[in-house]
């Protein structure tokens, strides 16, 4: 018999809804786990646990009355760059490390309407800058497969405390990959939607036009109730697309037999890790034998996807991140010398060395003068980058391939290394440059027994068919069932 | 040799919308700090611009009153730069593709009508203000204005004196505030002005080394912080020393132009194009509907005053000066059709009444049915001008009507030739040797014998009929 904790969102929610089980005593056991996890993990800044008990009592009286919907009572965990009044937003950043959000960002209105239990905010990668939750002010976050590996970032905290059974579900962000990387590494299932499926407003900006919120879960049924409640328009983010969403659970256990999948050739000609190579080629009989034909295709400027990443994003986060000067919020250093001095070592004190890089690179690059050699070149080849994917996808419904190049690696092995951090992004930066949907599902494990996860691509708009191609893939497998050994 | 300079100006005005650019947050001036404020604008962790619709409405009014192209496709862009009234460190404008460019308006110059080009009229958003603690080294910051939408206008380098700039930049504000889109207010800001002044030997085509003048917060400082600038930059071209392109601040007490910040400290703005705002595409429909409901602009109303009332183009000029007045003017000559006249007493005895009270002409007692009904008066001899004058006074304080003004204080004229007669002979009489020295020859004193007359009659005696009725009783003494 499964401790409440392990359970799904559909199968917590059919539990509440005949009454066998109150979503205090989910609450409970979510937090339980937490308080057994969370030494060994470090997946949360902040855990909530009394406000988590109320919003569990206000679930569990909604519930009495009749007017729950699909997640009501359902504990969730926020990335902790995502506005929750009255809660710290502190981006895992020095220089937020007191900030409270004044505010509620769209999809935590979103989540309180649904009747949703908050558990709290996830460790991250400062400002979501870095591919391993590494560069979080409070510490890194463990892989709950293996506590000397990396989780993945910049989510690596809301992949990790879904993984470990610490909340039900979670909500991540993704700019070069931030949820499709630490869900492949901690062998859960997540998505990055369409950019302007999922509001913005709310979400701390790291590079705008990348950014997205998206939601990790145990597996596609749960995503694809994930979605309904976090997809829509919403006035307050002007690129958010006022557009129907269909329902997305009616994707779930739809046949895939005649679909085509796309396999670019310049993502497996990066592939070396034996590993990631034969959980691929396992993913790809799975499906065949579902009735999907594959095709070859090439996308080719992928190549210079991230250097083009790495023009934009810190372009983007050079002014995002202006904000935080001692004026008004957050950090303030305690001794200086006028106003200048006052945002210089503000600034030095409050931000971390990866994100001081990022904000020298995005400097540089819009400076009087550079601009139409680094930004404005990089904005074509984003360009080109989409241009590739739209003719990519004449020839086939959806793209599969590899998430990461390997598996996950240790603390402390990359971090000292910018260059070999950022080159773990490769496959899933480009989707974030054409704005498309990606999304990570477990695909097995390496020969020491760590995650492997595989990437679906989709069109523009196309979520329901990333659910419909992840649910019939986890009908088939057992890899998203299994869990870590904590 | 000879020098000529060449003048480019940027005008800031703040739109009258009544939320902010891109949040909801009132517009109203003067409130208690930071009350008119909210995440957005407050440059909060998070937070997103929304376009004020409004505010693009009141941009492309504009914008197509100074005959601008509108463009389909603009841009918002970011300028980055740190200053603590700036709560985002970077004001969201517009860079490569304002929202219109190309226009011209028309100014009086002394050589008679010209057109001053607009490079281009792009949308910004304001800063807060910063107030400096006067005892210690604090200073605190007030947000109440950030967020406000401003339109930059942005002229060619086409203005070549310092009067011309002046008449630029009456003309601008006159459009703006006939279109209801700015206020017009340099003191309180939201009409503000920056210029580009360079000189040049006349006859040379290409543009000198130019500085930017800030700190100019009336017409009157504006002309004389530019010429101040012309005389010193000519002057140092004239001993051969060069020009150094940079910022300076007009001192308005002293009237002269300080260096600010050099070339080299210049920021750099790092613009580029806000991701948090898609393009910005104008509906070709709405740049039409805007532009079928434009209202008769100044130039053209003061064209249509000289040729359709025959009054002098300085007249036209002061009557058009804003949409109200020229209202007025046009009201009052329905009901009573003579321009000269009416425009008359409309500069004279209106504008003095207006000068005094804060509020102008919505709030004046005296509405053009009471001036036309007052001119009937005057025009219908019941009393002289010199009452009327009094009678308006009383107009504007009580609100009354001047019939029953002119009634219930006697003032009617007297119109009555026996009666006058009898005070002419009188006055004549009391004045003897008056009488004799004009008889004598002395004819200056024609005027003292009707102000004496005009005095017996408390101002009342018509004065035409005065002037008659004297004429003949001297000539009857003179017979004697």
């Amino acid at each position: 018999m499964l401790e409440l904790y392990e359970k799904t969102a559909i199968e917590l929610g059919e539990l509440l809804r005949t009454r066998q089980v109150a979503s205090v005593e989910v609450t409970r056991s979510m937090l339980a786990r937490i308080e057994a996890t969370e030494e060994k993990l470090h997946s949360f800044v902040t855990v909530t646990p009394e406000l988590a008990l109320e919003m569990a009592a206000e679930a569990d009286r909604r519930i009495s009355a009749g007017t729950a919907g699909p997640l009501t009572g359902i504990p969730i965990a926020i990335k902790d760059n995502m506005c929750v009044k009255g809660l710290r937003a502190s981006c895992a950043s020095r220089i937020l490390a007191n900030f409270v959000a004044p505010y509620d960002a769209t999809v935590v209105r979103r989540i309180r309407d649904a009747g949703m239990v908050i558990l709290g905010t996830t460790n991250m990668d400062e400002f979501a800058m870095g591919s391993s939750t590494e560069t979080s002010y409070w510490g890194p976050t463990r892989n709950p497969w293996h506590l000397d590996m990396i989780p993945g970032g910049s989510s690596g905290g809301s992949a990790a405390s879904v993984a470990a059974g610490q909340a039900v579900v979670s909500l991540g962000s993704d700019t070069g990959g931030s949820i499709r990387l630490p869900a492949s590494f901690c062998s859960v299932t997540g998505i990055k939607p369409t950019y302007g499926s999922v509001s913005r407003y709310g979400l701390v900006a790291y590079a705008s036009s990348l950014d997205q919120i998206g939601p990790i879960a145990r597996d596609a049924t749960d995503l694809a109730l994930m979605l309904n409640l976090l997809c829509g328009h919403d006035p307050m983010d002007s690129t958010s697309v006022p557009m129907e969403h269909p329902d997305f659970t009616s994707f779930l256990g739809k046949p895939i037999k005649g679909m085509t999948l796309g396999l670019p050739r310049e993502f497996y000609s990066h592939l070396d890790d034996p590993d990631v190579s034969r959980v691929m080629a396992d993913a790809r009989k799975v499906f065949e034998g579902l009735g999907v034909s594959f095709v070859e295709l090439s996308l080719p400027h992928l190549d210079y996807g991230i250097a083009a990443y790495y023009i934009i994003a810190p372009s983007e986060a050079s002014s995002n991140l202006a904000r935080y000067d001692g004026v008004k919020y957050g950090h303030r250093a305690e001794n200086f010398d006028g106003m200048i001095d006052m945002y210089c070592r503000t600034r030095a004190e409050g931000f971390g060395a990866e994100v001081k890089r990022r904000i020298m690179l995005g400097t540089y690059a819009l400076s009087s003068g550079y601009y139409d050699a680094y930004y404005l070149k990089a904005a074509k080849i984003r360009t080109l980058i989409t241009e590739d994917f739209k003719s990519a996808f004449q020839t086939c419904d959806a793209i599969l391939c590899p998430v990461a190049p390997t598996p996950p690696f240790k603390i402390g092995e990359k971090i000292d290394d910018p260059i070999q951090m950022y080159l773990t992004d490769v496959f899933t930066i480009p989707v974030n440059m054409a704005g498309l949907p990606g999304m990570s599902i477990p695909g097995g494990f390496s020969s020491t027994g760590l995650p492997v996860g595989l990437q679906l691509i989709a069109p523009h708009f196309a979520e329901s068919r990333l659910v419909q191609l992840a649910s019939a893939f986890q009908a088939e497998t057992d890899h998203h069932l299994k869990r870590p050994p904590l | 040799m000879e020098y000529e300079a060449v003048i480019g100006l940027e005008v800031h005005a703040q739109l009258l919308t009544d939320s902010k650019a891109f949040c909801s947050c009132t517009t109203r001036f003067g409130a208690e700090p930071n009350s008119n404020t909210c995440p957005i604008c407050q440059g909060m962790p998070g937070t997103l611009p929304v376009l004020n619709r409004k505010a693009l409405e009141y941009t492309v009014r504009m914008a197509l009153a100074c005959n601008c192209t509108i463009n389909e496709i603009s841009r918002f862009a970011r300028k980055n730069y740190y200053y603590p009234d700036l709560p985002k460190n970077y004001q969201i404008s517009q860079y490569e593709l304002p929202v219109a460019e190309h226009g011209w308006v028309e100014i009086e110059t002394a050589e008679g009508v010209r057109r001053i080009g607009l490079t281009r009229i792009h949308m910004e958003e304001d800063a807060g203000k910063l107030i400096h603690d006067e005892d210690r080294p604090v200073s605190y910051v007030d947000l109440n204005r950030t967020g406000v939408p401003l339109i930059e206008i942005v002229s060619e380098p086409e203005i070549r004196t310092p009067e011309e700039a002046a008449e630029y930049l009456r003309a601008l504000r006159a459009i703006l505030v006939y279109l209801d889109v700015c206020d017009g207010n340099m003191q309180e800001g939201s009409f503000r002005c920056d210029a580009n002044v360079s000189v040049r030997p006349v006859g040379q085509k290409s543009l000198g080394v130019k500085t930017e003048v800030k700190n100019m917060n009336s017409f009157r400082n504006v002309q004389r912080a530019l010429q101040y600038e012309i005389d010193r930059q000519t002057e140092a071209l004239r001993n051969g020393e060069p020009i150094v392109q940079e910022t300076r601040l007009f001192d308005p007490t002293t009237g002269t132009t300080a260096s600010m910040r050099s070339k080299e400290q210049a920021h750099d703005y790092r613009y580029f194009p806000d991701p948090d705002l898609l393009p910005l595409r104008v509906d070709p429909e709405l740049v039409e509907r805007i532009g079928r409901d434009l209202p008769e602009l100044p130039s053209e109303k003061k064209r249509r005053f000289v040729e359709q009332f025959g009054i002098p183009p300085y007249d036209a000029a002061v009557l058009t000066a804003s949409r109200e007045l020229a209202a007025y003017f046009e009201r009052t000559l329905e009901l009573f059709p003579k321009p000269k006249a009416v425009s008359n007493w409309i500069m004279t005895e209106l504008m003095r009444q207006l000068k005094g009270e804060e509020a102008g002409l919505a709030s004046c007692a005296v509405k053009p049915e009471q001036l036309a009904d007052l001119l009937k008066l005057i025009d219908a001899g019941t009393i002289s001008g010199k009452i009327a004058k009094a009678v308006f006074e009383e107009m504007c304080s009580t609100g009354g009507d001047p019939a029953e003004i002119i009634n219930r204080k006697g003032l009617v004229q007297i119109s009555d030739s026996e009666a006058l007669t009898e005070l002419v002979r009188k006055v004549l009489d009391d004045n003897r040797g008056e009488v004799e020295k004009y008889l004598a020859g002395k004819d200056k004193l024609f005027g003292f014998f009707v102000g004496q007359v005009m005095k017996a009659s408390k101002g009342k005696a018509n004065p035409q009929l005065v002037n008659d009725l004297l004429v003949q009783e001297l000539r009857a003494r003179s017979r004697f």
